[in-house]
This record gives C-alpha cells, structure tokens and sequence, in this order.
C-alpha cells in the first residue's frame, strides 16, 4: 500500500535525520529499532556525559495534525520506559543512569526541517 | 519566565472567594493539567482555551503546562476560569505584557474562536473582588450591566480574548456600552384591576405593613391569584442596597438578562405546586443553584393549589421561614442563600373546590375534606398569622362602577405604617411587626388593657391557644399602624382575631 510504504519513509527518514543530529551533538548511537514484542525502541545512544539515552522519534511533514510531539501520549511515554528497562536487563546494565528523551522532527514540503529535542521526558 | 499568575473568583452561594490561577509552562512532552478541585465543565477548559488561542492567532504551548486553582482545597466550578487560565497561559509565554501590579480579577467563558461569553453570577463575582481590595474586573461584554452597579471598581467589558490582551497590554478598550441603570418594568398589574374583595385586599393590606404570611382559602375563580399578583405593586419597593442583593442571586440562577437589568420591584416567585424539595429551596448536584425561596428574596413566594404540593415541599420552606436563610449541605461544605419573603399560599376550600357559600355544589366528603386540608401541616400554618376566605364577589361589587383603589394608593398607606413601625422598633434588631418576639408582645409591645383582658379570656375558654394569642396580637400592632394608632386596642385586636377565622 502506497500509503503505508510513504508512512514508513517518513518514519525511517525521521529517525535517520534523529541520528545526525545526535551524533553531531556528542552522542554515541548504539542501537537503532531495537524490538521484542512489547514494542520497539526508535534509537538508543549514549550521551556525552555517559548516559544512557532512549529516544522516541517522531516525524511528521506537517503541523496541521498539531505538533508531532503531541502524538505520543502518557501511555506511550511509559512503555517506553518499560522497553528501556528491558533494553538495559538484556544487556545486563541495569541500574545504570538512564534517561527518556524525544525528538519532534517536521519535513517540509520543499525539505526544510525543523527539530525539536525533549530530554528527560518521563 | 514560564510562570504567570492571575486571580479570578469562585462563587460558594452568594460568597466569593479570591481564587489565584497559576500557570507553569516547562520542557517535556505536550500535556496539560489542571490542579485544584475542578468540576467537569472547568476541566472541559482545556480544549475550549486552546481552540480559542488557536483561533486567536496565537501559539498554544507544545509544552508541558500546568495550571493550579489555590486555594487547592475549594471546589471549583463552572466556565468562567477559561479567560483567566488563557490570560495566565499567553502571559507565561511572553505573548502578552505583563503588568503584574495591577490588582485584578478577570471572569468570562471562552468560545472556540477567541469570543468570551457570559457567565452566571458575575454580579455577586464582582461584589465579592470589591470587597477583597480588587481595583478592576475583566468582565464579558455581555454581563457588562450587572457589573457596572458596583461602584468603587473598573469594570472593564471584553467581547473577545484579543480585546482582553489589548487592555492587558497596551490599556486599550473597546467600545463599551453605554452605562445606563436599567430599571426593571415596572408591573402593569394594579390592585384596582380586582373587583370587591374588599376584606381580601384589607388583609393582604395588612400582611403588606407587618410581613406576615398568608393564606387565602376560596373556591377557583375568585380571584386569589389575582390578589396575590398584585401584592408586589402594594409592599415597599427594593432599596439599593436591596435590589443589588436580590439582582446578584438572580444572576446566580443565570435569570438576568442579557442588558444587566438591576431588580427594582420586588420578585413574585409562583413555583407551580408539582415543584421539587430542590426547586424550593435550592440545590443541584455541582453547581447549587438558589431555590424559588432565594429568588423569592425581599420579595413574595406564591404557592397556588398549596394542599396539591407533594409532602415535604411545603415543610421545606419552615426553615427559611424560621431563619431567613435557605442552606444547602454538601458533602464539601454548607452553602446558604438569604431566603427573606413573605410567603402566600393558596387553597381550595375543597378537592373539588366548589365548597363556595353554602357548599351546595360540593360533591367532597367531610373526611375528604379534612384530609385535603391536613396537607397543610400544623407547623407550617403556625407561621401564617393571616388566614382568610375568599369568597365569590357579590353581583354588587362587580357591577359597581365605583374605581377601586389603586396600588399606588394602597403602597402610600402601606410606607406610611411601615414608617410607624421603623420608628417603634429603633432599639430592637427588628423592623417588621411579624419578627415582634413572643415576649416582647407581652411586656413592651403589649395591647391596651381592654383588649389584653379580652384575648386573656379567650384563652381561659380556650377559644385560642397562645400562639394564636401572640399571632393575634402582632397582627394587631400591623392594624394600629394602618390605622395610625399609638397601640392596638380591642377594635384592632378583634379584627386581629378575624383575620385567622378561616378555618373554623
């Protein structure tokens, strides 16, 4: 389906864009679309202070739907925590200082974009 | 600075209570929460406030906001937050200028596309800042009337959230009404209108000077709706102070118009007797809303068909009658309206209602008959010094081409016993003849001795019983006064004691 496949660009070209701006700001990325059946983490990365980082991406090419940040909601926010904490048990680093953050990504028509990053959302 | 603050009022009955709404916009994901104890229609703000920026060509923060009631402990209720919380919002934002020294409170209901819409109760809202040493009040345009009659406080009249911002921020207003005290109409009823009933309108007469209750007993189409119309065109009309109170709790019911008219008669309030407890006395699950007894206020609460009303309506009304006040208890507190009226109530003299004259045409049983009228309960009908019959005019009285009196005339008689009875009672904390206490009837405000010796026998041959005795006896200084008497004598007495004879 044409729009599935168009939805699924956006979302990978989103976190791609995600992963630039992280790297150009000091963090070291570890893992990207990491996934069990609960769900999937969009990117996991280290920040330059040594902090484990799991980030929510979210990237839409227009604000009229509202801002790309309001999509995700507290359930959503918590999973996240679930994964994160499922993330760090599999990789045995629990109790390591962690943090939830997410990036708002818009794509314009004409390919400007905008990047919005919450740390410590949760 | 992400943090701003403004103040608005909350209504608890006619009391209100400075209410300061703090928001704090902050990083995090989009949300909002609204803290402080509020009803559904104040968390329905949310969207409402949000539209209305939105459509105000203004940004609405992707933030994370957060917006507190305090005190945190009162309930909150009703729409008249969403101009305050858009305001704090905007102002914590640096969208507007803030000038944080002006002590202010702001009141109004937002529309989705930035209007501001009335609310109820912004008079007794605008009371209650005044007297909290607010110096302005942001107000809807519409309810720009009913706050303008308080002086000693800017009102300022907004139609939408950008005239609010525009004062806010650069002291610019826009057009606003022409203030003009708009006297309620005044009632085109006059007691001249009823034919006869010339000791029906004697009695009323009385009730008028003292504020005693009334009942008129009569067959239908006598007349006794009529009489008790007309009886707000014959007691004093509302003093300033007055009418501002009995305005501000119309405005609570949500009864004043749209203009701001300031009640300058005083109400008559004809709940229909298929009424509820809570109708009555006021009530309602979030918002309490004031009974017929409030809004009857300085004014007369007429109950026609009395003996149809359900049981317990009518035995609602003893303790406004008792205290003057009507209370409503909720699990978060007790909240009270002034509920000070003189009170009619009319009755068929039977189920049928055609016990008329000799009662001929009536087809009741006498067992019928006393039960009809033991729906009237003793303890009510003990606060009802007056008790008359109403009885079909006579073919003379309707033909007669004599005018009958007129209202005005009867109002000037009125005022003048009133004046009598203000001037007796200067040390007492009562004004009326029917609040005289029991004792006080038998010292300082007793009859004159022929007419003691008189009501002292019947009381011996128990004809009446001492309330009766004390009823009779108020009723008689309301005579005295009419007539302009320094004290009741036998004559006013007996007339007294006639004016309770219906029931025999």
């Amino acid at each position: 389906m044409a729009i599935r496949a168009s939805a699924q660009t956006l979302g990978s070209r989103g976190e791609d864009i995600a992963v630039r701006f992280l790297t150009s700001r000091g963090y070291f990325i570890i893992d990207r679309n990491w996934r069990i059946r609960e769900g999937e983490l969009d990117i996991v990365a280290k920040s330059p202070e040594q902090v484990f980082i799991f980030i929510e991406v979210k990237a839409r090419s227009s604000a009229a739907f509202g801002d790309p940040l309001e999509a995700i909601s507290k359930e959503k926010a918590l999973r996240i925590q679930r994964l994160a904490l499922a993330w760090l048990a599999t990789h045995q680093l629990l109790g390591a200082e962690y943090r939830i953050d997410a990036i708002g990504i818009l794509i314009g028509r004409s390919g400007e974009i905008s990047i919005d990053h919450r740390a410590g959302v949760l | 600075m992400s943090l701003a603050r403004t103040q608005s009022i909350s209504l608890q009955g006619l009391r209100g209570e400075l209410v300061d709404i703090e928001v704090d916009v902050a990083h995090g994901l989009p949300s909002y929460s609204l803290l402080g104890l509020p009803d559904a229609a104040l968390n329905e703000s949310r969207d409402r406030i949000r539209a209305a920026i939105s459509n105000s060509k203004l940004q609405w923060p992707n933030k994370k906001v957060t917006v507190s009631l305090s005190p945190a402990w009162l309930p909150k209720s009703g729409s008249s937050f969403d101009l305050p919380i858009a305001i704090a919002i905007l102002l914590a934002q640096g969208l507007v200028e803030r000038d944080e020294d002006k002590k202010r409170v702001l009141i109004g209901e937002l529309a989705l596309d930035g209007g501001v819409k009335p609310v109820r109760g912004v008079l007794a809202m605008v009371i209650a800042a005044r007297d909290r040493g607010i110096k302005e009040a942001i107000v809807p345009l519409s309810n720009f009337g009913e706050a303008s009659l308080i002086r000693d406080i800017d009102v300022v009249a907004v139609a939408s959230l950008g005239d609010a911002i525009l004062w806010i921020s650069t002291g610019q207003k826009i057009e606003q009404p022409q203030l003009s005290i708009v006297m309620e109409e005044q009632s085109s009823c006059d007691m001249s209108d009823v034919r006869g009933q010339d000791s029906a309108k004697f009695a009323l007469t009385v009730a008028a000077v003292g504020g005693h209750h009334i009942l008129m007993m009569g067959p239908p189409g006598t007349g006794k709706t009529m009489l008790a119309e007309r009886f707000t065109t014959i007691i004093p009309p509302l003093s300033d102070d007055a009418a501002i109170e009995v305005t501000a709790i119309h405005s609570i019911a949500g009864y004043v118009s749209q203009r701001g008219l300031m009640m300058t008669a005083p109400p008559f309030i004809a709940p229909h007797h298929s009424t509820t407890v809570v109708a009555m006395v006021g009530g309602g699950s979030r918002t309490i809303r004031p009974g017929a007894c409030s809004l009857a206020h300085r004014g007369v609460l007429f109950i026609d068909e009395a003996p149809e009303c359900a049981s317990g309506i009518l035995d609602s009304l003893r303790q406004p009658l008792e205290s003057g006040i009507a209370s409503i208890s909720r699990a978060h507190g007790t909240i009270t309206f002034p509920a000070k009226f003189i009170l009619i109530l009319a009755a068929n003299p039977c189920p049928c209602g055609r016990f008329a004259g000799r009662g001929r045409a009536c087809e009741c049983s006498s067992l019928q008959v006393r039960r009809y009228m033991n729906r009237l309960s003793g303890p009510l009908l003990d606060r009802i010094d007056i008790q008359i019959r109403v009885e079909p005019p006579t073919r003379a009285a309707m033909s007669d081409e004599n005018k009958e009196e007129s209202s005005k005339t009867i109002q000037r008689k009125v005022l003048e016993a009133r004046e009598r009875a203000k001037a007796r009672f200067t040390q007492f904390p009562f004004t009326l003849n029917s609040e005289i206490p029991s004792e006080l009837l038998r010292t300082e405000f007793r009859a004159e001795k022929s007419a003691m010796n008189h009501l002292h026998q019947l009381l011996d041959e128990e004809a009446i019983t001492a309330r009766g005795f004390h009823k009779a006896l108020r009723t008689s200084w309301s005579i005295a006064d009419l007539k302009s008497l320094p004290r009741p004598g036998i004559e006013e007495v007996r007339m007294a004691l006639e004016l309770r004879q219906s029931r025999s």
